[in-house]
């Protein structure tokens, strides 16, 4: 795996209009240059946020390219805790210090600090 | 000049891009909290204000991270995210290219300090310049501090870094303020966004305030990490706002745990004459 050039693609997406047309005209060919895996380029291409974030892309990454596909913040926030649900903790990265095995166990382990969002609860953000 | 002003916010995109989701009293407090702060700088004199930031893989990534990053540009542009999305219309903040030329080369004598002459603002600078300048009427000079790819800026030299700036600021005839901007406990942009650790935040603030450097620098990122989040890595913002005042005592004017803006939103300054 290439947590590494995963990032490094999603950094160069959020910050390039001109990549950004590249991956909406061919989203395959747009991930050429970077060393990535089967696995990172099926999540990049379809996209699979939850499986992004189970890789263990940081979602100050993510968030934007969330936003990009229109994916509104608490579907966003669904699809992360659903790709925990699926794939199990972050494999790697800063999520990964202390173990990432979904909210409740953090929650727990925190000592049941209220607040999470319930994305049920959030409506659409502005714009996107 | 004397630096004239120190003071820290919170900067979470939330607060622009979802404003309209928050409990509307909450908001309220927290508002009317930075328009004080904008006008305190105001009152103060600033020529320039020094933003003490925290971004998030903006300009600055994994291949090049520098531990301290200060701009050196006349203008900046942003935000670089998507103006719907953060609810921040695309703007040119005004730089000073010559003036942070002479504070990076007074830090430089014991700070390593890196400098950028091109940065867009993220919301990390993006969301206090919407509040703090909303005309860009103050030219502002940006500094990062390396809170997101571990290994992290340690906490002693964010410290160290804040006397620097402290010293370079005091050196120059322009009168300087200076904001530090991050969250303190928060899981921004995770599964977790929206939860806070209040208790946390005000043990943290209640050191900030008395500008408690054993106390400040006694946190590490593990801890931080199990207790406060990876937002909480942004504390490194709050604590070279204090190693600028060293000496100086603190009020937080605002506190308030907003989830729909994943933190608790903080407005707080040191009294420069107090030291």
């Amino acid at each position: 795996m290439s947590l590494y050039y995963t990032q490094k693609f999603l950094y160069e997406l959020n910050r390039s209009p001109a990549m950004q047309k590249a991956y909406r005209d061919d989203p395959l060919a747009a991930l050429d240059p970077f060393d990535l895996t089967t696995e990172e380029r099926g999540a990049l291409t379809r996209p699979d946020i939850g499986l992004l974030f189970h890789l263990g892309v940081n979602g100050q990454i993510l968030m934007h390219f969330a936003a990009f596909h229109r994916i509104e913040w608490g579907d966003y926030l669904q699809r992360m805790r659903d790709g925990i649900e699926t794939h199990g903790p972050v494999r790697e990265g800063v999520y990964a210090m202390t173990g990432y095995e979904g909210t409740e166990a953090h929650a727990t382990s925190l000592g049941q600090f209220s607040g999470a969002e319930a994305s049920s609860a959030s409506p659409a953000p502005k714009g996107s | 000049m004397p630096l004239v002003y120190a003071g820290v916010c919170s900067h979470a995109p939330g607060i622009t891009g979802r404003a309209d989701q928050a409990d509307p009293r909450a908001r309220a407090t927290f508002y009317e909290a930075f328009e004080k702060m904008r006008a305190d700088i105001a009152n103060s004199g600033a020529e320039a204000l020094v933003v003490i930031a925290a971004e998030h893989f903006a300009n600055f990534f994994m291949d090049n991270m520098p531990t301290f990053a200060v701009g050196m540009a006349d203008f900046y542009d942003g935000p670089i995210e998507d103006p719907a999305w953060l609810g921040i219309e695309p703007f040119r903040a005004p730089g000073n290219r010559d003036l942070s030329h002479r504070l990076i080369t007074e830090m430089m004598q014991t700070v390593d300090v890196s400098y950028a002459e091109e940065w867009k603002f993220d919301h990390g600078i993006a969301v206090p310049l919407h509040f703090l300048t909303p005309t860009f009427e103050l030219p502002v000079i940006p500094v990062n501090i390396n809170c997101q790819g571990p290994p992290l800026t340690p906490l002693g030299r964010a410290w160290a870094f804040g006397e620097a700036l402290r010293r370079a600021a005091d050196a120059v005839p322009e009168r300087i303020a200076v904001v530090g901007t991050g969250g303190i406990s928060h899981w921004p942009a995770t599964p977790d966004s929206g939860k806070i650790n209040e208790a946390w935040d005000r043990d943290f603030l209640d050191s900030w305030q008395r500008n408690d450097r054993d106390a400040l620098l006694a946190y590490n990122d593990t801890g931080v990490h199990a207790e406060a989040g990876q937002g909480g890595f942004e504390i490194r913002t709050f604590i070279a706002v204090s190693g600028a005042a060293n000496g100086a005592t603190g009020t937080v004017h605002c506190y308030v745990p907003i989830p729909i803006f994943a933190v608790g939103c903080t407005i707080a300054s040191y009294d420069l004459n107090s030291c």
